[in-house]
């Protein structure tokens, strides 16, 4: 099958109450190349211009640049803009995963080496600061999990039961809101369910990954706009090693198995590793961000005519932040 | 005599004995030390013991903020007797605690590295992965020189065969070193003749080397000089003591996050003249508190964008950020396979024996041998007492087994170590030694060469005869440590009579703006004070005089107080009647009203406490007694009259404030800011007065000008000069144009301009020229045109608005003054760095 391309636009602007005498951010915002993910073209605009700036990598191997205002300044506009192509990577036959305790037994620690791929994946198999492991947790997913039960099939069955008994709310939680919270509460948004499905995974001993970026905004004629696609989307990739790339990816907020209409940005073991832009800012008052996303399927007819992506942005009635 | 002392000294057959040997024999390296101590009188003692005690009450005024007069704030107590440890055997003890550091450096290379132990299946991942404090950020970092753990302590202890083994490691910000320093610069002289003749190695030593360790890591650039600072959390840390007492031993800055600043790839030190280059941190905080850009965002103690300057090279921090996850005691266990692995040694030293649960065999067997362990936790980020298994009986024991069972990996089992025991002098008894059970904690530092070792530590008494353990924590007492040397000793030391001398030039020029901006802000609220304290004094003065009656005198006074937000404005708050008893004393006692003489006394307090070391051992007392006297008050329900009293009370405080500010403070940069916060304050508060005073209607009445005169502390000066009733001309010409009259407004602007032009051209600067020129138009105003002037009758005339128009104009240049100096020279302390975070 062929891959699909898109043009993505993130933008984020802060306009201050007072002027911001000095402010350094962290930008996950470069997607990530992976084995189904092409970046075409990727740049970062941003207004001011910075004092100074440093591209790297992080430890989860992420593309990341930090930057930094030395002067005075009252607003700040971060634009990244990115056309990327998408190859359809569905896993088939998810029920050929190994039994869930298979898995577990090969992340426990043996005094051994371990194989290279179950010490990478064991990063992803701790408590982290978003991500607590409680005994709840497990006993929530226990029924998804009984003896035997393939990983991927229990995975699916944890993702349909959240997205069941869940109910996506953006006013009941922050980004502070704790998991067991969520867990109570049953309403969040994409990060609550991505955290909470990463937490009962590693509650059950289990490696899963939380992985952020787009999803295609506009849906194509006949199907339904996927939920949290106004803005950066969550979802969750479990360790299912033998299986094609070791990771497969979960949605639990539209309960699907991603494919072409997810783009990753950055995968860490929660939100806090990989938040889109994070900053320390001295003065500048209130300082809540604008957000808008923006992700435009390119048809092989259009791309000559790729629209200025401003200009889509002003003219799309459509897209919501 | 000997066998007094002797006779009484219990021998315990279940713990090794640092004094005697098996029969009761003293021990060789002892036996000098115990003939000294039997030839002291009983009265020599009780002088020697004074001393001590004395000393650390001193040096706890001195250094602590909250000046405790009994030092309590001290975590542990001084017992004089030293625990001697002979040369061939500390030998060994420093060879295991220098490999120790090198093997836990090594381990920090590797797991911030390519992480091999992990890849072989040396440590599990749940000790790294799992823990909090290992820093993903930090991964891939490579610091200056290789060196990740700067400085090390290890707690040590004696088991009953005479072997030490380690209890701990402490590889995050290491505390103790200092109260080791202060109790051997006590302790060797109470026993002076002993520590000379003994031939007790000294810790100069040391210090110079972690000295010369981190100036040889300084990422320097051209001719740069290493510029190394100590980061402290702050006055408010429970052993901010020993962070300021190090600082000034070893020579560094004392510094807190807000004083230093990421430019891009650097990182800076706020100065009064300018950002300087910092090298070095020696950190006396938390990694987790470093950097809110990168960790955790919530702490506001952190340099943002320090990670950046580490990816760089360009700082180091010591211990580098990330070290403080190796003082894991579930990492013990690992230890022996690591450091053949790693060094390709054995492990000199054996740990205390350690399970940590989160392995299934080791969780069995804590489950069996319950009774016989100390459970602890896991990683050092988790707040958790040990607990001795065989005190848990019943349903708190069945609860602790589910919480281990629960999270296995979080907790850890240590065998039960019957510590040594040492003598140590009784303080309830005349002359007793009592035999307490001891650890030691050791510290070493890198150097070009490798870890070098303090020959000797802090040694930690437990307060009872019985205990296991010593946690280290608050409580029990600490002794000197004296490691004998072989030959002659080294008699180098870094206290020099001069100390004081080079330390005043280096204040001077090392000065942080954050210093300097408190000194100011104590200067302002110590002149604030005194104000705010006169106008309630004359306004609660008339009110009692007048019996309760509101005559005009009380009535003119009090509408000034509101004028100057002293008092609340009753038009704004209903509840309150102007001028009320109840508003009178809140003004005075209510810290929560604004303005109030209360909120003033806390925020002078609290400014001299970021400034405490600068401050005389007198004038803190005084500030202290003020905040003694308020809350003493505070208790009481006062009434008018008692308030009055309290106000001439507190007034004689402040003139003693007043006295050291001029005569017990150091002529420095610091000071001079303090002086112009103190002018500064009295202008605008004598330019708001007077230009009141000018067009509010009620003082037309009877009794104003004297309670004017009053108010501006000139009322002797006038008698003497006119000895007849106040007039407006002559009280004018006093109050605002006698520049001889420090209680004037041309004497307070045109001493506050002299100091303002001195400093400014001190430090290259142009100053401000709004002060000077509102100054020039106030002595341009003809005060001939008073001379006719019927005050009691006169509303709204042009002379009285004219000049109190002059005076508004030098109050606002006083304010925009304020403001461009700490837009200039000083942190934006009220503005506090603050996370934000996008989707």
């Amino acid at each position: 099958m062929e891959a699909i391309r898109y043009q993505v636009l993130h933008e984020t602007r802060y306009e201050y109450d007072g002027a911001v005498a000095l402010s350094q951010q962290q930008l996950h915002l470069s997607p990530r190349v992976l084995d189904w993910q092409r970046i075409e073209e990727q740049q970062i605009d941003i207004e001011p211009q910075p004092s100074w700036r440093r591209d790297g990598q992080d430890a989860f191997g992420n593309p990341v640049t930090w930057i930094a205002f030395h002067a005075p300044h009252d607003a700040l506009r971060i634009r990244s803009a990115m056309t990327i192509a998408v190859q359809p990577h569905l896993p088939r036959q998810i029920e050929m995963s190994l039994p869930w305790e298979e898995v577990r037994e090969r992340l426990a620690y043996t005094a051994l080496a371990p194989r290279p791929e179950d010490l990478d994946a064991m990063r992803f198999l701790f408590e982290s600061a978003h991500v607590r492991i409680k005994h709840e947790l497990a006993q929530y997913a226990a029924d998804c999990f009984p003896p035997g039960m393939p990983v991927l099939v229990g995975a699916q069955a944890l993702m349909a039961k959240i997205f069941k008994e869940f109910k996506f709310d953006p006013e009941a939680t922050t980004v502070s809101t704790p998991v067991m919270e969520v867990l109570e509460k049953k309403r969040g948004v994409c990060q609550d369910f991505a955290h909470l499905m990463i937490a009962c995974l590693r509650a059950l001993g289990l490696a899963a990954r939380y992985a952020s970026g787009y999803l295609l905004t506009r849906p194509p004629p006949g199907k339904p706009r996927l939920i949290g696609a106004d803005a950066s989307h969550a979802w969750v990739s479990v360790y299912a090693p033998g299986f094609a790339n070791d990771w497969v990816d979960f949605d639990p907020t539209n309960n699907l198995l991603p494919d072409t209409e997810h783009i990753t940005v950055a995968i860490g073991r929660d939100f806090g590793d990989i938040s889109p832009l994070r900053g320390i800012i001295l003065g500048g008052g209130n300082a809540e961000p604008e957000v808008e996303v923006t992700v435009t399927p390119l048809a092989e007819e259009e791309q000559e005519a790729v629209p200025e992506p401003s200009g889509k942005v002003a003219e799309s009635g459509a897209l919501q932040r | 005599m000997a066998r007094t002392l002797l006779a009484i000294y219990p021998h315990s057959p279940h713990r090794y004995d640092e004094m005697l040997a098996e029969k009761g024999s003293v021990r060789p390296h002892w036996r000098k030390f115990i003939g000294h101590l039997d030839s002291v009188a009983p009265e020599d003692m009780q002088e020697r013991l004074e001393f001590v005690d004395r000393r650390i009450q001193e040096n706890g005024v001195t250094y602590n903020v909250y000046a405790d007069p009994k030092g309590s704030d001290r975590p542990w107590a001084l017992d004089p007797l030293p625990l001697i440890i002979p040369h061939d055997e500390w030998s060994e003890v420093a060879a295991a605690v220098a490999q120790r550091a090198t093997l836990l450096n090594a381990m920090l290379a590797d797991l911030y590295g390519e992480q091999k132990l992990l890849s072989e299946g040396l440590l599990p991942p749940a000790l790294v992965y799992g823990q909090h404090g290992y820093l993903w950020p930090c991964q891939g970092i490579k610091p200056p020189g290789g060196v990740w753990l700067h400085h090390y302590a290890v707690d040590l202890a004696r088991s009953p065969d005479g072997r030490w083994w380690v209890i701990a490691d402490r590889t995050q910000a290491p505390s103790g070193a200092g109260y080791a320093l202060e109790n051997r610069l006590i302790v060797s002289r109470v026993f002076p003749e002993m520590f000379r003749d003994l031939h007790v190695q000294h810790l100069a030593d040391f210090f110079r080397d972690q000295q010369d360790g981190l100036a040889a890591l300084a990422p320097l650039e051209g001719d740069e000089q290493p510029h190394v600072v100590l980061l402290t959390p702050g006055p408010y840390n429970e052993t901010y003591f020993e962070h300021a007492y190090l600082a000034r031993y070893l020579g560094y800055p004392l510094v807190e996050g807000q004083d230093l600043t990421v430019r891009g790839d650097t990182v800076y030190l706020k100065t009064l003249r300018g950002l300087k280059r910092v090298h070095v941190i020696l950190r006396r905080q938390d990694d987790a508190f470093c950097d809110p850009l990168e960790l955790r965002g919530d702490s506001a103690l952190g340099i943002p964008g320090l990670i950046n300057v580490a990816r760089a090279g360009r700082v180091v921090v010591a211990n580098a950020l990330g070290s403080g996850m190796l003082g894991s005691g579930a990492l013990m266990g690992f230890l022996p396979a690591i450091c053949r692995e790693l060094l390709g040694e054995e492990l000199a030293m054996p740990s205390v024996a350690t399970w940590w649960c989160g392995e299934k065999p080791a969780l069995d067997y804590v489950r069996e041998n319950f009774d016989d362990l100390v459970i602890k936790p896991a990683y050092p980020s988790q707040r958790m007492d040990p607990v001795f298994g065989y005190e848990l009986k019943g349903a708190a024991r069945t609860e602790m087994l589910q919480r281990i069972e629960a999270r296995p990996h979080a907790y850890v089992a240590q065998e039960m170590v019957e510590l040594s025991q040492a003598p140590g002098w009784s303080r309830s008894h005349e002359r007793r030694l009592l035999a307490r059970p001891v650890g030691l904690r050791a510290y070493a530092v890198t150097t070009p060469d490798g870890y070098s070792v303090m020959p000797g530590g802090l040694a930690r008494v437990a307060s009872g005869a019985n205990a296991r353990i010593i946690s280290m924590q608050r409580g029990g007492s600490s002794k000197d440590a004296w490691v004998l040397a072989q030959g002659p000793v080294s008699e180098f030391t870094m206290l020099t009579p001069s100390l004081g001398v080079r330390e005043i030039v280096r204040a001077g020029a090392n000065l942080t703006s954050r210093v300097v901006e408190n000194l100011f802000w104590l200067g302002r609220y110590s002149e604030r004070f005194d104000d705010s304290a006169r106008m309630l004094r004359v306004a609660l003065s008339r009110l009692v005089e007048a019996g309760g009656e509101r005559t005009p005198a009380v009535e003119s006074a009090l509408e000034l107080a509101v004028r100057l937000h002293i008092l609340p404005d009753p038009e704004e708050d209903d509840e309150i009647r102007a001028g009320s008893e109840h508003a009178l004393l809140e003004a005075i006692y209510d810290p929560e009203q604004p303005g109030s003489l209360a909120g003033t006394i806390r925020n002078l307090m609290w400014s001299a406490t970021h400034v405490r070391e600068r401050l005389s051992l007198d004038h803190w007392h005084s500030l202290n007694r003020l905040q003694r006297e308020q809350q003493a008050a505070l208790k009481r329900h006062p009434t008018l009259t008692e308030a009055i009293a309290f106000l001439d009370r507190v007034l004689g405080v402040s003139s003693s404030l007043t006295g050291f500010a001029m005569d017990n403070m150091t002529r420095d940069d610091g000071w001079r800011f303090l002086i112009i916060g103190r002018r500064l304050e009295r202008l605008s508060f004598l330019a708001q007065v007077l230009a009141n005073f000018l067009r509010m209607a009620s003082t037309r009445g009877p009794g104003a000008l004297e309670w004017l005169l009053e108010l501006a502390d000139s009322i002797i000066t006038y008698r003497s000069r006119y000895s007849r009733l106040p007039e407006l001309l002559p009280v004018l010409d006093l109050l605002v144009f006698d520049d001889s009259n420090p209680h004037g407004v041309v004497f307070q602007a045109s001493v506050l301009a002299r100091y303002l032009g001195r400093m400014m051209r001190e430090l290259g600067e142009a100053g401000d020229p709004r002060l000077g020129d509102a100054l020039k138009c106030l002595r341009a105003f003809d005060l001939g045109r008073l001379e006719h002037l019927q005050f009691s009758q006169c509303r709204n005339c042009s002379p009285c608005e004219d000049l109190a128009v002059l005076l508004d104009e030098l109050d606002a240049a006083a304010g925009e003054l304020s403001d461009w100096l700490a837009m200039r020279y000083f942190t934006h302390v009220s503005d506090v760095s603050r996370q934000t975070m996008a989707l």
